[in-house]
């Protein structure tokens, strides 16, 4: 090998071993391109769905139509774009199997969420649907997952009225729920404390045959929602692909004739998610090489 | 053949129709009966020429007794089947309250359920009961009636039960082997404190992330740089918020002996006041409570990603150089730790979200996990008592593995013979812990 | 010494109630009580932070410190956010009450506190919780490195669970039969056998390490022998 040669290989292995130590705003500028351009471009890989989002599927198919469904909303704004496509899919699906939904939200901004979805998918995919007796919203309560303990036992105690002030007792939906067994199915959507956890240690573990759980989560909280999955949560709907999945499911069974990209947002979030774990992936390996390359110049250097 | 109509379908039928269309209802109704009945037979002696049609006999030995250790309002009943081999279903009905008549004088029995007659043997439960009006943690007496359906749909008479009363029981049976199992775990912790306290030697191994924080203190006290404390961003009502503030009293303590600058803002008013007070306290212990600044412990909002922003901004203009993360982290555990990172901070976390560990173990040099969190004041506190209710817990620990590896064991050879007494041993094992 | 004996016997006595009331229904509305009290004390305390909020940004703005002109814009927004509530500025009259201007609802992007919320704290709480993305990619170039055997296994860990949560999991391995001896190279069974089985087995045993983490604490302050939380004057 002459002089040139090993010069050009230190060269490029010293540029290696360099970019371990790259400027991270380099990295910032490639996630930002990695999720950028897919969005631009549209980029939307197939999916196939998973047993998680078919157990949700059919957890949902398994109860009787018509039944009393309760939805929370325990998420904010901030976790919107990975829980709301499966928020819309879930409140179609309900809809369309012809339940009866009450929605309420464990965290303070869920029940302007709930509001939006209910305007966006309920009465828009579903305007037979009336306030009272089809539905009914029952809003935010402070108290975490106390909430949930007094809702075992008194619905009434705590929410004595929906979320516009008018009386449990005069909403037709609402006004003989007395506990949390009064419903068929409660479905929570998920951005952590309190959440599904919380619906799981309270309202399951007081009763635990009493109606069906599942659940929408985030993919950095389902570590601790596996666990219970499937004896406790029936269905687990996990980040952005569990919703693409799900939404597939649901609309494949359940088509609408209008405005059908409210349903495919899960499937719309998949492009930048390749795209964006490729990239990470990329980094991963990077970040190896560097070090290897790095470990051999010092024994070069020895 | 006596034909059975449901309760409530009588009762519907009365109140919506007139004489004349009830008389017309019936006879349609007789007459759709006998057909169906006729055909089903028919269907019957086709499919199956050993096929019994004779009415079931009536339930026998109709018991009804109050759920033992339940909250009231339940009872359970039980009967048993002569002959199985013609009986299908059992109805269920119960006597009405007092105030169940008043309001609906014609229904002095209302249906509970059609279930499978073989249910009879380990009873059916009829909780949800109504309050007897006199004594709210009791019901009425109440009388249960079972009538048993056959296979080709015809109802025995009904056989009633005597009238017995719900009440409600002082201990929650079904939470026997939770309570059991708190016993054991605060039991083992108890001892250990107490054998701590004459004298036996508690060894406990050094965690590395606690022994730290002299050092990461001490460098920033070189660097002449604040020291940041984040209490996480839960109320006091979480534990994890109650252990992250003990840590915080050792690393106030260290601070105000280093003379640091220690800034601690919350995220919660009452984690604020907490805060405060064991900062404090600390500077009390230093012997410093002159160098206590009130104004570095700070309430900024309740919004996760507000709070999140301030404390980030803060770190990159301030450039604390030790980060201390201890209690309830979520989203932002992250955002806090690569802020930290990239100005260099020595970084210490400590959390029990176990979604959020993996963030902090990439991203800061020391990271307590979950029980070692727990751990963490005791540690550092070096009292006996404390120490040897550390030890306590890992008894605990071993109790827990005992169980699970018995209930493992069961449920492995249940798999294997699942109708042998070890299959029942399992179910038993597996309800007592509420499973 | 009072100021550490009677927070001590209030969380001693109140500790052991609530463990008492979950075993008892007769006691099972202690627990109840409890959360009220709770959420009335934060309630009140929500009015202790606001003073310290205006406290200190007040002290900040007059005494032209640092980063005064940011201090001023909390307290400007401060103000804002509680007329907007307080008054339901903008506020749409709902229909039972046509003429009352606080029957409407806040919440409505009509009125001024739903618009903020809308158009200002969804898209700035979005964007925070955005960033995640830029910081796990730059966490993962740093610490993925395999260094050891330890590191190698979560590496190869991580490019499952990464490429399998994708399309791409599907696209590399989806072509192997589910019900072929082959089956579990596809990543999606990978994935699962991950997730479900050795991830779940590890967060339970941390799960229950917690439990009893908390056990201990929660006796250890019951007991008062950790007094730690406590001023000592």
């Amino acid at each position: 090998m002459n002089n040139q040669t090993m010069q050009t290989f230190g060269g490029v292995r010293g540029f290696l071993a360099r970019m371990g130590s790259i400027d991270r705003r380099w990295i910032f500028l490639a996630v930002a391109l990695s999720i950028g351009v897919p969005i631009l471009l549209q980029l939307r890989p197939p999916e196939v769905p998973g047993p998680m989002a078919r157990a949700t599927f059919e957890a949902i198919e398994a109860i009787p139509s018509g039944s009393r469904v309760l939805l929370s909303f325990d998420y904010d704004p901030a976790s919107e774009g990975e829980l709301q496509p499966m928020a819309n899919a879930l409140v179609h699906h309900c809809a369309s199997r012809g339940h009866k939904l009450v929605f309420m939200a464990l965290w303070p901004l869920g029940k302007q969420l709930a509001d939006t979805t209910i305007k966006d998918v309920l009465l828009e995919f579903h305007p037979g649907y009336v306030y009272g007796t089809d539905y009914a919203q029952l809003g935010f309560k402070t108290g975490n997952e106390g909430v949930i303990k007094i809702m075992t036992t008194a619905i009434p105690q705590q929410y004595p009225s929906d979320a516009a002030g008018t009386p449990l007792a005069s909403l037709p939906l609402v006004a003989s729920i007395k506990r949390l067994e009064d419903f068929k199915l409660i479905g929570t959507i998920s951005a952590g404390y309190p959440g599904a956890k919380e619906w799981v240690q309270y309202a399951d573990g007081a009763n635990p045959d009493a109606f069906t759980l599942v659940a929408g989560s985030t993919g950095v909280q389902v570590s601790q929602l596996l666990p219970y999955y499937p004896k406790q949560i029936e269905g687990l709907l996990v980040a952005v692909k569990g919703a693409a999945e799900y939404e597939m499911l649901v609309t494949s069974k359940y088509p609408v004739d209008h405005d059908q990209s409210r349903f495919e947002e899960g499937r719309r979030r998949m492009g930048p998610q390749l795209v964006a774990h490729l990239l990470v992936i990329a980094l991963i390996v990077l970040g190896n090489i560097s070090m290897i390359a790095g470990r051999g110049l010092k024994g070069g250097a020895r | 053949m006596k034909i059975s109509i449901p309760t409530a379908e009588r009762d519907s039928g009365s109140s919506a129709h007139t004489v004349g269309a009830r008389s017309l209802l019936r006879i349609v109704r007789l007459t759709t009966s006998c057909l169906a009945t006729s055909c089903l037979t028919m269907c019957v002696s086709l499919v199956s020429a050993n096929s019994t049609h004779a009415m079931p006999p009536e339930a026998t030995n109709v018991l009804v007794i109050d759920e033992p250790g339940d909250s009231g309002f339940a009872l359970r009943v039980m009967w048993t089947v002569p002959d199985p081999t013609v009986t299908k279903q059992a109805r269920v009905e119960r006597s009405a309250t007092t105030s169940e008549r008043a309001a609906n004088p014609d229904e002095a029995w209302i249906e509970v359920a059609t279930v499978d007659a073989a249910a009879g043997v380990s009873g059916l439960l009829i909780d949800g009961l109504p309050k007897s009006s006199t004594d709210p943690t009791t019901t009425e007496p109440i009388a249960v009636r079972v009538g048993l359906v056959g296979t080709d749909e015809e109802t025995a008479a009904f056989v009633e039960s005597e009238a017995v009363v719900a009440v409600r029981n002082i201990f929650l049976i079904k939470r026997l082997g939770l309570a059991v199992a708190l016993v054991v775990v605060c039991g083992s912790v108890i001892v250990w404190i107490l054998l701590s306290r004459t004298g036996r030697s508690v060894k406990i191994r050094r965690i590395a992330a606690l022994d730290a924080v002299d050092e990461a203190v001490g460098r920033a006290t070189e660097m002449g740089r604040p020291v940041l404390f984040v209490p996480g961003i839960q109320d006091m009502t979480d534990i994890q918020t109650v252990a992250g503030i003990t840590v915080l009293g050792r690393v106030a303590r260290t601070a105000a002996e280093y003379d640091a600058t220690l800034e601690v803002p919350t995220s919660r008013s009452i984690v604020m006041t907490a805060a405060r007070e064991t900062v404090q306290a600390a500077h009390f212990s230093a012997g410093r409570p002159e160098t206590y600044n009130q104004g570095n412990i700070n309430y900024i909002t309740d919004e996760q990603f507000g709070y999140v922003a301030y404390v980030t901004g803060r770190m990159v203009r301030d450039k604390p150089a030790a980060c201390f993360y201890m209690g309830a982290f979520y989203a932002e555990s992250l955002l806090l730790a690569e802020n930290g990172n990239a100005i260099g901070a020595i970084q210490i976390a400590g959390t029990a979200e176990p979604s959020q560990l993996p963030f902090f173990v990439a991203a800061c040099d020391y990271t307590l996990i979950g029980e070692e969190f727990f751990a963490a004041s005791a540690y550092l506190s070096g009292e006996r008592d404390q120490l040897g209710s550390i030890k306590g817990q890992d008894l605990g620990k071993l109790f827990v593995a005992a169980a699970i590896l018995i209930g493992c064991a069961l449920a492995t050879i249940a798999v294997f013979v699942p109708e042998g007494s070890v299959a029942r041993a399992s179910l038993s094992f597996q309800s007592f812990f509420g499973g | 010494m009072l100021q550490r004996t009677i927070p001590i016997l209030i969380l001693a006595a109140s500790g052991a109630l609530l463990i008492i009331a979950y075993f008892s229904p007769f006691t099972t509305s202690w627990g109840e009580v409890v959360v009220d009290w709770f959420n009335v004390l934060a309630a009140v305390a929500y009015v202790l932070g606001a003073g310290n909020l205006l406290a200190v940004n007040l002290e900040k703005v007059s005494a032209r410190r640092a980063g005064w002109a940011y201090a001023l814009l909390t307290l400007l927004s401060f103000g804002a956010m509680l007329a907007f509530g307080l008054f339901k500025i903008g506020a749409v009259p709902n229909a039972d009450n046509p003429n009352v201007h606080f029957a409407g609802s806040y919440e409505s992007t009509q009125s001024a506190f739903g618009w903020v919320y809308e158009y200002i704290l969804s898209p700035l709480t979005a964007t925070m919780f955005a960033l995640l993305a830029f910081y796990v990619a730059s966490a993962a170039f740093r610490a993925f490195r395999a260094k050891n055997l330890e590191a190698i296994l979560l590496l190869g860990t991580a490019f499952i669970i990464l490429l399998a949560q994708t399309a791409a999991g599907m696209f590399l391995t989806g072509w192997i039969p589910e019900a072929s001896m082959f089956a579990f190279l596809r990543l999606d069974w990978m994935k699962v056998a991950i997730t479900e089985h050795i991830q779940t087995a590890g967060m339970r045993a941390i799960t229950i390490g917690i439990a009893l983490g908390i056990a201990a604490t929660s006796l250890r302050l019951i007991l008062g022998i950790d007094k730690s939380y406590l001023s000592k004057n």
